[in-house]
């Protein structure tokens, strides 16, 4: 009887069965470098918003703080985004016939809120809170990067649990000197962020 | 000290039956598997094709962006992300008790006690708690409803007008408004200026739930009405003659928090005589079942006996006569709303006796602004109806049509009037009668303001605007006045007049300040008895069964009957949901060869109903118990349709202990759920008296945890706690803990994470009731941790049982090896379909579960972290006492105490150290963080075994 396989084929099992662990170990990294790339994460990417507000105009250019919009951030769970009415403080004065503007004036004439699409998005089984970590010395920046560099703003990081227990595991890396510095084992509780 | 008498859980368990055993070594409920049924081609491909979908692989597609919608102009106060705190009443058969409301960016979320008002002192009951759903429930009125036709409240003013006009020529002959009890002022002054504008127009009040007969007591003691208002704290020993002052009588909230603040050292005495088994019962420490109808003899013996007549040889009543004796001016006796005038007098006869007025009761002025006997005033609107001189009838709140007791024929005589106009929250039996139906406003909606049973005033004001253009009885009543543009808002303010200041601080704290609070009340110790009243005489007693009316403790008169906490709540001892039974004692079970769920028709006065039979350890014997409530017919989507009428056999002349009644079983059954059959502990010693041997905790060979800054338990003290189901309710409010229906109750699937388990010890027909509540015991060595696969409940550093929904895939290990069987699993997506109104209600602080994830108690885990986060943004420490629990905070007994045990200093950390605590199954060394207060008793050793 004549063979069916040609003797080839031996070399073909043995290499594809040594290479099986290659082929999944790129299969792994490429579904690994997939689900971090911006494509996933949005990180880096810029969002459309109803007005083109530039961050990068009104911290670096004018030197506005954050706090000045971000009322609550000190306080509350929830930074804050400016009603129009903190808006309209500066442009009923400046800049109050620009046609880029005129959502802002129509929300604040018809008493119709803007709606802002969200940048830095959380799953909702997820609970932060701005306050403690801007009290506990976390900087603005360590989590939401150079925003005063930002033109129109962007997220610029994952915001996947890796990257918060980064934080969380070396808390003392991230704060700034001198505040007090919760163990790891405190930090990493699931229900610290999980309730 | 070991229990006394065998502890058992179900009749069942009481009598071991074979059918028991099996049940106990079954592996799985009935019903919980069915067998697999072949598939065919299409079916597996369908399964394998939903599989790959609830796989996740349909959530590939990107997250759908999220919106910011800032305010415009913001508003004051108000801080993004966190609560803001609003004080207002919770109106309850026209009692207000005081609460402070959390809100949410402007949505009402939860109920809390208000801890300045006296009626309330931070706690709240079942009720309270659940009114937030009613709230937001789908069914309620949304329109105004002319004729079956949409209408606009401008078209309903026009009509109203035209009426009036009428009336006008008349003085307002024919003119009638029925309300329900009333103790608002600004309510009062507005029906006080319709009466004045239409002199011939009367006003009558009606609720199925009144105090007619102390009223009738009271008038008969006193020379007119007056209100007994109670100091259980002052009291050493009480009786209550069928009283059940712990769950269903006005200030219920108040009397809990006075009563159980005298089970600790030193300890009152309660006895209760009472012929169904009620909280007040089982938190007795001599209850007797006897027939309602056999009270008012009983009563006019023990005044007998107290006036050195006597008892006729009764030793229970010997005792209990010696121990009011020993307890002058400092002893209490109470009788139910339901008992007749009579018994209510030979309470006040005793009272006044044992020199108790001034004491433990003081007779006020009543807190109701025109007070008048319910039934009465119904009868002659009725009977008005029924002679055709009622030619617009004004009904505001209330749904007569259902709670009007049958001998009445209200419904009938109705229709006689020519122009009927019904103001209520849901479209109802009335409505449905009714030319023309207002929605009204929740509670939540409107302002008002509302009178406390100790007479505090409490302005409500609005948390909401009205969700569904409701329209409140102050601005039906004003239109009926012709004022109808007036907002409540006006018509409030203006009854309250005064300095600016003083109205925002009185409606801030939820307490009228400027008013005076209560007019001192009047003395009566001359007054004297009408001879031949006390007691009401000796009752012929006949062998034939009795019919006793009680309103349900939980949807009670039907007007919670759409509310689905209350429905899914089980209801206090029998633990039965979405239903109505009728409940016999065993004895007469066995004698009628009756077991539960048997349906029976009971006949009285010419009128039978059909009711399910439920047999109730401790209830009285040849008595059988029906509830009001059930058999709604326009309830809403989950209200209607469910249980039976027991309005239908009720009578005006007896309302609530009706006597010869014929029972007769009807060979068919009706499936009833009662959660007291879940989780059966077997014999095993769980609820427990008196001080405990400390030997329970094992041995380990394991090092100690490391001790932390914080570890979080709590303590249960079984002694104080009244079995009420307030914490159970608070726990789903803050929870976000869904409701299953009565289906999947039925298969162990019900959702709340507390659950009170009920226990009775020692003879079926008499025995004690103990309850218990069970939730997450958050073990140090928790059995239900290691088994999961997937490190979704885990161990916190502060001793927590975290459970992180977003991990659970759902195999359930975890709850099958928790011991305490206090974890729940979403078998279905229960909130999906529930709408946007209803989300609303959602607490923002807690994940709301999705299918497929295990869930459970978390000591409120949001109120901890916010709690730390403050402490930690003000660099100090956790106080004691900062974090409460939704448990702890509306416990009218004050009975669960939550904190750091730690600190050896903390209030938790003192009441573990006590000889009574212990822990639950603690010998599985699985170190309990949850500990109980073994039940303390104290009883009279006078009295006969």
């Amino acid at each position: 009887m004549a063979q069916i396989f040609h003797r080839s084929t031996n070399t073909l099992s043995r290499l594809s069965i040594f290479g099986a662990v290659f082929i999944v170990a790129a299969l792994v990294t490429v579904v690994g470098v997939f689900i971090r790339s911006p494509y996933v994460t949005e990180a880096r990417v810029v969002r459309e918003q109803p007005v083109p507000f530039s961050h990068k105009h009104h911290v670096a250019g004018i030197g506005i703080d954050c706090r000045y919009c971000h009322t609550s951030v000190e306080d509350s769970s929830f930074a804050g985004i400016p009603p129009t009415k903190t808006c309209m403080n500066c442009h009923s004065q400046v800049w109050s016939d620009s046609p880029m503007l005129e959502p802002v004036r129509a929300s604040f004439r018809e008493d119709r809120s803007l709606e802002w699409t969200r940048v830095n998005d959380l799953p909702d089984f997820v609970y932060f809170d701005h306050s403690i970590h801007v009290h506990r010395g976390v900087q603005c920046t360590t989590c939401h990067g150079r925003v005063e560099e930002m033109p129109m703003t962007w997220r610029e990081n994952t915001l996947f649990m890796e990257w918060c227990l980064d934080c969380h595991r070396h808390a003392d890396q991230y704060q700034t000197p001198g505040r007090r510095i919760d163990s790891p084992m405190k930090l990493t509780n699931c229900s610290v962020c999980h309730r | 000290m070991k229990p006394t008498g065998k502890v058992w859980r179900t009749l069942d368990e009481y009598s071991n039956s074979a059918e028991f055993q099996k049940s106990l070594h079954d592996e799985f409920p009935p019903h919980a598997t069915k067998p697999p049924e072949p598939l065919d081609r299409r079916e597996f491909l369908a399964l394998i094709s939903a599989s790959l979908a609830v796989a996740g692989l349909t959530s590939c597609a990107p997250a759908i962006p999220e919106k910011i919608i800032p305010y415009v102009r913001p508003p004051e106060e108000v801080v993004p992300g966190k609560p803001l705190f609003f004080a207002t009443a919770f109106p309850f058969g026209g009692y207000g008790l005081g609460v402070l409301v959390e809100s949410h960016m402007g949505r009402p979320t939860k109920i809390e006690g208000n801890p300045d008002h006296p009626a309330s002192r931070g706690s709240t009951d079942a009720f309270a708690q659940a009114s937030v759903l009613s709230l937001y429930d789908q069914d309620r009125s949304k329109v105004i409803i002319s004729g079956g036709r949409i209408s606009t409240w401008d078209g309903f003013i026009t009509a109203l007008a035209t009426e009036l006009e009428t009336k006008r020529l008349n003085k307002g002959a024919g003119l009638r408004i029925l309300t329900e009890t009333i103790t608002s002022p600004t309510l009062a002054s507005l029906l006080g200026r319709i009466l004045q504008q239409f002199p011939a127009a009367q006003w009558h009040q009606y609720e199925p739930v009144n105090s007619d007969n102390a009223r009738r007591a009271s008038r008969m003691a006193l020379g007119r009405y007056m209100d007994a208002l109670y100091h259980f704290d002052k009291a050493d020993v009480i009786l209550s003659l069928d009283a059940d002052f712990l769950l269903s009588m006005p200030g219920h909230v108040r009397a809990a928090r006075e009563f159980a603040s005298r089970r600790r050292n030193p300890m009152n005495r309660l006895y209760v005589l009472e012929s169904t088994p009620s909280i007040t019962g089982a938190s007795a420490d001599h209850r007797r079942p006897v027939r309602s109808s056999e009270i008012p003899s009983i009563a006019s013996r023990i005044a007998g006996a107290l006036g050195g007549k006597g008892s006729g040889g009764d030793a229970w009543i010997d005792a209990l006569v010696r121990d009011l004796q020993s307890a002058r001016g400092k002893s209490l006796v109470l009788a139910g709303p339901q008992q007749p005038a009579g018994v209510h007098l030979a309470a006040h006869t005793i009272n006044m006796s044992l020199g108790n007025v001034g004491q433990t009761i003081e007779y006020v002025e009543p807190v109701e602004a025109n007070p008048v006997e319910q039934m009465e005033s119904l009868k002659q609107l009725t009977r008005d109806m029924q002679q055709g001189t009622v030619d617009l009838l004004v009904v505001v709140g209330g749904n007569p049509v259902y709670t009007a007791p049958a001998d009445l024929e209200f419904a009938k005589h109705f229709s006689n009037v020519k122009t009927r106009v019904h103001l209520s929250l849901y479209e109802d039996e009335t409505s449905d009668l009714c030319h023309w139906h207002v929605p009204e406003t929740h509670y939540l909606e409107s302002w008002g303001d509302i009178r406390s049973v100790d007479g505090t005033i409490t302005i409500m004001q609005p948390l909401i605007n009205p969700l569904y253009a409701g329209k409140s009885a102050y601005e039906l009543l004003s239109a009926v006045l012709g004022q109808p543009t007036r907002t409540t808002y006006e018509i409030v303010r203006e009854t309250w007049g005064g300095e600016e200041g003083e109205w925002r601080k009185s409606v801030h704290d939820g307490i009228a300040t400027f008013s005076p609070n209560f007019p001192h009340p009047p003395s009566f110790a001359g007054v004297p008895l009408p001879e031949g009243e006390v007691g009401g005489g000796e009752v012929q007693i006949s062998d034939s069964i009795e019919v006793v009316i009680r309103a349900d403790p939980t949807v009670y008169d039907g007007r919670f009957a759409n509310n689905a906490w209350l429905q899914e709540l089980p209801k206090p001892i029998t633990k039965v949901v979405w239903d109505n039974v009728a409940l016999v004692s065993p004895e007469t079970a066995q004698r009628l060869d009756l077991s539960d769920e048997d349906v029976v028709e009971i006949q009285h006065d010419g009128r039978a109903i059909r009711a399910p039979v439920w047999v109730s350890p401790g209830h009285a014997k040849d008595s059988i118990t029906l509830f009001l409530g059930y058999g709604r017919t326009r309830a809403g989507s989950l209200g209607s349709n469910r249980g039976y009428n027991a309005n239908s056999i009720r009578t005006s002349a007896a309302p609530w202990i009706a006597q010869n009644a014929l029972v007769r079983k009807m060979g068919v059954r009706y499936a009833l759920v009662s959660t007291q059959k879940h989780f059966l502990m077997e014999n095993r010693d769980l609820v427990r008296r008196g001080p405990q041997d400390r030997a329970d905790n094992a041995l380990t060979l394991y090092p100690e945890f490391p001790p932390e800054e914080y570890a979080w338990g709590m303590s249960i003290d079984l002694s104080t706690c009244i079995g009420c189901n307030a914490c159970v309710i608070a726990c789903q409010a803050e929870n976000n803990i869904p409701v299953v229906g009565k289906t999947e109750v039925g298969r162990s699937r019900e959702m709340q994470w507390i659950r009170i388990d009920t226990y009775y010890e020692g003879d079926a027909n008499r025995p004690e009731i103990l309850f218990q509540p069970m939730l997450c015991q958050h073990c140090e060595n928790a059995p239900c941790e290691p088994v999961c696969p997937v490190a979704a409940t885990t161990h916190s550093n502060e001793g927590l049982n975290e459970m992180t929904y977003n991990r659970c895939v759902g195999t359930r290990y975890c709850s099958n090896n928790c011991p305490y069987k206090v974890r729940r699993f979403n078998f279905f997506d229960w909130h999906d379909g529930e709408g946007a109104v209803m989300s609303l209600l959602y607490n923002p602080d807690v994940t709301v579960r999705s299918r497929g994830v295990m869930e459970k108690c978390t000591y409120c885990v949001q109120r901890i972290s916010n709690a730390r986060i403050e402490a930690k943004k003000q660099d100090r420490p956790i106080r004691d006492g900062e974090i409460v629990t939704a448990c702890q905070g509306t416990c009218p007994a004050n009975a669960i105490v939550f904190g750091n045990i730690a600190d050896p200093e903390s209030r938790v950390a003192k009441l573990k150290a006590e000889p009574r605590n212990y822990g639950v199954l603690a010998e599985l060394n699985t170190r309990p963080r949850t500990t109980y207060l073994a039940k303390v008793m104290n009883p009279n050793l006078e009295m006969p075994r």
